[in-house]
């Protein structure tokens, strides 16, 4: 568990200085290249989105001077830098990890874009081997925690912009969206955008109408509409069933006689107005009417906040899986940190006793099969009572905080030298040996 | 044995029950699924429970007991009809309970049949009976709707987002529901009214039939009513509060014909 974390995200640093980190995606491959090369990293990864820059590495003694690496690599001052990094270890530092892959530190908490980032981020890292082993396990576990707190908790279930409110409106109107008529009333982006919102739901047909015609028929022909002339719009309107309205008028133009008009003629089939137009452009008497549904930019907008409010109760669950699986993920690594040790023990003493047969065999000249056995048995013997209580003890300690301090010192003592997990095999030495005679 | 079933009926109806309830508070997918087997394993019990009664040989439902068992049963269907075509269990709120009620006290007892006068008009008799209660359970889904819709129409024009939002489907749904209930049952209930009145006139031993016996006049009033949704809701799209008014007036005048079993001279079931 040496890993080490560094970064910046829309909390902690400005976009000015996210900008200046920020890594585009070409150049990603080359980034973690120079990580891996840097001193005391054996891997690593960046992750760089318009939210975060965050590096991700494994290293060798859990103490690399990642700041040093942005320092140098970015050629940014520390003073500019340094306040706004966070630098997570160990433990927290897989935690933050899992945070992000879950989206609990995104900007908007619980949207799906980011485990997507993550993963490319991760595909990268991993085409130019700078992701390994231990990166490797603890990206498929946050990926894995990711889609568990997607599973079991709402926490992406609620849309959050203006724009998918108002199609969740429409569709708790309407059902289906599937053949409906939209009507922008006042060419803007904002309704344009919700416009492409509702057409990507499935609504069929729009109209627009400006008080430019010639703004109108530029909109209408986006999206294969048809413009209407201004002064038509009351004749028009009632053939809408969402109504966009985001006109510069000073006064409401949709008034309680307009409603009742479009309500008579649509035989009181219900009317969806979406108002985004401040001073309003649907009079408050017109939205009274049933079946005239009119939503104005407040009521969005505090459906937005709602939606983002039942997020945040969904993520302290998201937060709680997040801890559960921190603690499970750090048992799993520490098991696997003694693993290497206690294979390379028991190897060095098998090597010790060969040594010793094999020298002992010289002077005792020629044996029977049976005392071969014997002092097979005998020798082998003798290593496992000694071996048994230093095992049990390292499998114990794997389980508690204190695996890292045991292990440290087992190899000390046998003077074992363990790298990752593939322990190289020490050779004995000679006056070591002879000294235990 | 009949009543037996029946009350093995009626303990899965409860859940139900216990759902219409908490629904209106809380959405809980896991519950409605509950409710949801509970109302299938209840409709299998009730289903053995009519039929046993149907090969006993006697003159089929023609105890009021009985009769609200086959409602109970006929709107239970219904139910499980919309839940088909529109995976939504949200009619519920208002049919279990009623299912509920019906069963309930259908179950308390078994009653003597008392119409033993039609006993040359059996067929015309179940024929009756049949239509007429598929009217019946049509127009509580209706009125059932025409409540939900109301109910999602205020949350909707509140337009504080809540979760009942989330548990009612869409206002045009409910909308569809209603009406294509309303339009279903219609014929079946003016046909139930014919075939009624062709035992009443035909039947010999009744003697002459008085048209102004309560329970004829509220049958009457409540086909008008009947008519008046359908014409009004087919005409001007009468939807929302106004149909919730009719929905309310109609469901009224089915009670209030119901109840004049009670004290009307032709279509006595509970006194003599």
């Amino acid at each position: 568990m040496r890993y080490q974390l560094i970064g910046v995200n829309h909390k902690s640093a400005p976009l000015e200085v996210r900008e200046r980190l920020a890594i585009p995606e070409s150049r990603l491959p080359d980034t973690c290249r120079d990580l891996t090369a840097y001193p005391g990293i054996e891997e690593g990864m960046v992750i760089s989105t318009c939210n975060r820059v965050e590096i991700v590495t494994h290293t060798t003694n859990g103490h690399a001077d990642l700041r040093g690496f942005l320092h140098d690599h970015f050629k940014i001052d520390p003073d500019d830098l340094d306040p706004h990094l966070y630098e997570f270890r160990e433990k927290d530092a897989v935690r933050h990890l899992f945070r992000v892959a879950a989206s609990l530190d995104s900007m908007v908490v619980g949207e799906a874009q980011i485990l997507g980032q993550v993963k490319e981020a991760y595909a990268t890292a991993r085409a130019v081997g700078a992701v390994r082993g231990q990166l490797d396990q603890l990206f498929s576990r946050a990926f894995a925690v990711a889609k568990r707190v997607r599973s079991e908790t709402a926490v992406g279930s609620s849309s959050v912009s203006i724009a998918s409110v108002a199609v969740e409106l429409a569709k708790k109107i309407f059902g289906t969206l599937e053949g409906k008529t939209v009507f922008i009333v006042g060419a803007g982006k904002m309704s344009e955008l919700a416009a492409r919102h509702l057409m990507a739901h499935g609504c069929a047909s729009i109209f627009v109408a400006n008080r430019t015609y010639e703004r109108a028929i530029g909109l209408a022909q986006k999206f294969d509409g048809q413009a209407i002339k201004f002064e038509d719009l009351y004749t028009t309107c009632d053939r809408a069933d969402i109504v966009i309205t985001s006109t510069g008028a000073p006064h409401a133009i949709f008034r309680r006689e307009h409603g009742e008009q479009f309500l008579s003629r649509r035989k009181n089939r219900p009317m969806f107005f979406i108002d985004i137009a401040v001073p309003r452009d649907v009079s408050q008497d017109m939205a009274k009417l049933d079946g005239i549904f009119a939503y104005d930019i407040d009521d969005l907008q505090q459906a937005v906040t709602s939606h983002v409010a039942d997020r945040r109760k969904e993520a302290e669950l998201a937060e709680a899986i997040i801890t559960s699986e921190v603690e499970k993920f750090e048992a799993r690594a520490q098991t696997l940190d003694v693993v290497p040790t206690i294979v390379s023990l028991q190897d060095h003493l098998e090597t010790i006793r060969q040594a010793e047969i094999d020298r002992v065999r010289g002077r005792m000249g020629l044996l029977t099969p049976e005392q071969e056995m014997a002092i097979e048995a005998l020798t082998r013997g003798i290593i496992n009572k000694v071996m048994h209580t230093p095992i049990t003890t390292l499998k114990t300690a794997a389980k508690e905080s204190e695996a890292t301090t045991v292990v440290d010192v087992v190899r000390r003592l046998f003077n074992l030298q363990v790298k990752g997990k593939s322990a190289e095999r020490p050779t004995p030495n000679k006056d070591e040996v002879g000294s235990r005679q | 044995m009949s009543l037996l079933w029946l009350r093995f009926a009626l303990a899965c109806y409860f859940i139900g029950l216990v759902y219409a309830f908490v629904a209106l508070t809380r959405t809980s997918d896991l519950f409605s699924r509950i409710a949801l087997h509970a109302a299938s394993l209840g409709m299998v019990f009730h289903f053995v429970s009519i039929t046993e009664l149907f090969l006993s040989g006697q003159i089929v439902w023609a105890s009021v007991h009985n009769g609200e068992s086959l409602l109970a049963f006929l709107s239970m269907t219904f139910f499980m009809i919309i839940y088909t075509i529109y995976k939504t269990t949200s009619p519920g709120v208002v049919v279990f309970p009623v299912v509920f009620f019906l069963t309930f006290v259908a179950a308390l007892d078994q009653q003597p049949v008392l119409l033993t006068q039609f006993v040359s008009h059996k067929g015309w008799l179940i024929a009756h009976i049949m239509l007429i209660f598929t009217g019946y359970a049509a127009l509580l889904v209706s009125f059932g709707a025409s409540l939900l819709y109301l109910l999602q129409e205020r949350r909707l024009k509140a337009k504080k987002p809540t979760s009942l939002i989330a548990f009612l489907p869409a206002l045009e749904v409910i909308d569809q529901i209603g009406y294509r209930s309303l339009l279903l049952g219609f014929p079946f209930m003016t046909l139930g009214l014919i075939t009624g009145s062709v035992v009443a006139i035909t039947a010999p031993t009744i003697g002459r039939v008085d048209f102004l016996d309560p329970k004829i006049l509220l049958s009457v009033l409540m086909w008008a009513v009947y008519m008046l949704m359908v014409f009004t809701r087919w005409n001007s799209g009468w939807r929302g509060r106004r149909a919730a008014f009719l929905a309310t007036f109609a469901f009224v005048a089915a009670l209030a014909a119901w109840a004049a079993n009670y004290f009307s001279a032709i279509h006595r079931f509970a006194a003599s």
